[in-house]
């Protein structure tokens, strides 16, 4: 039976991991590869490398940092930020990612989905869907969240599955950093969940409730409060496949 | 010396990383004449089978030769679904033929989704090589749509909404449908393992 994934998504700003509340107010929390090493020996399923100011900057993901992160990872890496043209992906797959996230410029362009799952094939394409609730549906937003855009949460992330995508990462805006849990009304559409774990029973749910195939979350496990192992072991416990 | 066949499909850096992390560094031959100094040949492979058909021709030729000779193949992932004959995805595209049988998409069954994209769980019902010393029910890295047929060669099984041949091991030719280089501790000692018979 397919395991319920955790993934570590390591927020990155000039090098550094960074963690903010609502999208807003960045911390620094380390160094990208000594964290990705970390989980990688606790037992994360997957980790992702965001940079989470390259697109407002205008430029490409850090490829030093992907290379970093890489070097430290036998398991899946997806890296997202800034990706908007097939050269950007080679270059971020050719530093050591597995997958591209794309979330803007998929906006902007959706062909570009399309595009990149001809030359890498669909597992190597997530698209990364930014979400708010307003007036009662969610609405999609991007540019790290800056920006709203006419489209429906729901309905973009189906569309990017046919154009090409094989995953979609959906993250609610509101819930993000809040530690009040996932949104699993959001999430019971896509593939993996983000925005909001603060407890053990947050992953239960979001993988019960939710039905996500995967749960990404970033401060609850760079602060160390929760190590991987305890949270395996807890969803375990409630009867929810994990990787051992 | 074990040969990385660059076809334009492959996560090249992830496998090679894989393969240095167990002490092989493996190299990528320019042209297929280039292949006769290898003691092993790895096929690496993500996405359409129609990619495979960059092989066609003088690189399957020489692939089949070396692996005539007794030099180890390894397919890993799309790797694999080459070894056989062809695959559904691109009906017009052969494979090796090293093995008899065709790959076909996964079925859509009980909510199960497509592509196969996780950590699934490998039933390995006799000894091989290959997989020497990785237990039953190791956890690997699995990201595929189609799958190849269980038959004699098959090593390991695997399940998702069918049941498919996750590694095959014949004489010579290997091939895995997860990918190992992704695989934690299982993946890295599969490609132990492969360097070992490499080495002879």
């Amino acid at each position: 039976m397919l395991s319920k994934r955790l993934i570590a998504c390591l927020d990155v700003r000039n090098g550094c991991v960074v963690k903010g509340v609502n999208f807003e107010g960045l911390r620094n929390a380390g160094d990208p590869a000594a964290l990705a090493k970390r989980y990688n020996q606790e037992g994360i399923d997957e980790v992702v490398v965001l940079d989470v100011t390259a697109t407002l900057e205008g430029r490409r993901a850090f490829e030093a940092t992907i290379r970093a992160v890489s070097s430290e990872l036998f398991i899946p890496l997806a890296v997202g930020g800034g990706i908007r043209t097939e050269a950007d992906a080679a270059a971020a797959i050719d530093a050591g990612a597995d997958k591209v996230g794309v979330n803007s410029a998929a906006l902007a362009d959706p062909t570009l989905l399309t595009r990149l799952s001809a030359r890498y094939g669909s597992q190597a394409v997530v698209v990364a869907i930014d979400a708010k609730r307003v007036d009662g549906r969610f609405q999609v937003f991007s540019r790290s969240g800056s920006t709203p855009t006419p489209r429906d949460a729901v309905e973009w992330a189906i569309e990017a599955e046919k154009r090409g995508a094989g995953e979609v990462l959906l993250t609610s805006i509101d819930r993000d950093g809040t530690r009040a849990g996932f949104d699993c009304e959001l999430t019971s559409a896509v593939s993996i969940a983000s925005g909001g774990a603060g407890t053990f029973d947050h992953f239960s749910e979001v993988f019960q409730v939710g039905r996500a195939d995967a749960a990404l979350a970033a401060s609850v496990f760079h602060f160390s409060e929760h190590a991987v192992a305890e949270l395996k072991q807890h969803l375990r416990q409630g009867g929810i496949p994990v990787r051992c | 010396m074990i040969a990385l066949i660059d076809y334009g499909a492959g996560n090249l850096t992830s496998v090679r990383k894989g393969f240095a992390a167990v002490g092989a560094e493996l190299y990528t031959p320019a042209t297929p004449r280039d292949l006769e100094k290898s003691h092993g040949i790895v096929v690496p492979g993500v996405g359409n089978f129609a990619a495979t058909s960059a092989l066609k021709g003088s690189w399957t030729e020489t692939i089949r030769a070396a692996v005539g000779r007794g030099v180890p193949l390894l397919g890993i992932c799309l790797g694999l679904q080459w070894l056989f004959e062809g695959s559904d995805e691109a009906p017009d595209v052969a494979g090796l033929g090293a093995i008899k049988g065709t790959c076909s998409r996964l079925p859509q069954n009980d909510g199960l989704k497509v592509p196969h994209v996780g950590w699934n769980s490998l039933h390995v019902p006799r000894p091989s090589r290959l997989l020497d010393g990785v237990p039953e029910s190791a956890q690997v890295y699995f990201t595929h749509s189609y799958a190849a047929p269980v038959t004699t060669e098959t090593a390991a099984t695997c399940e998702h909404g069918a049941i498919f041949a996750a590694a095959i091991e014949s004489t010579n030719i290997f091939g895995v449908q997860f990918h190992p280089e992704k695989s934690s501790d299982p993946g890295l000692r599969i490609l132990r393992n492969f360097v070992q018979v490499a080495r002879g």
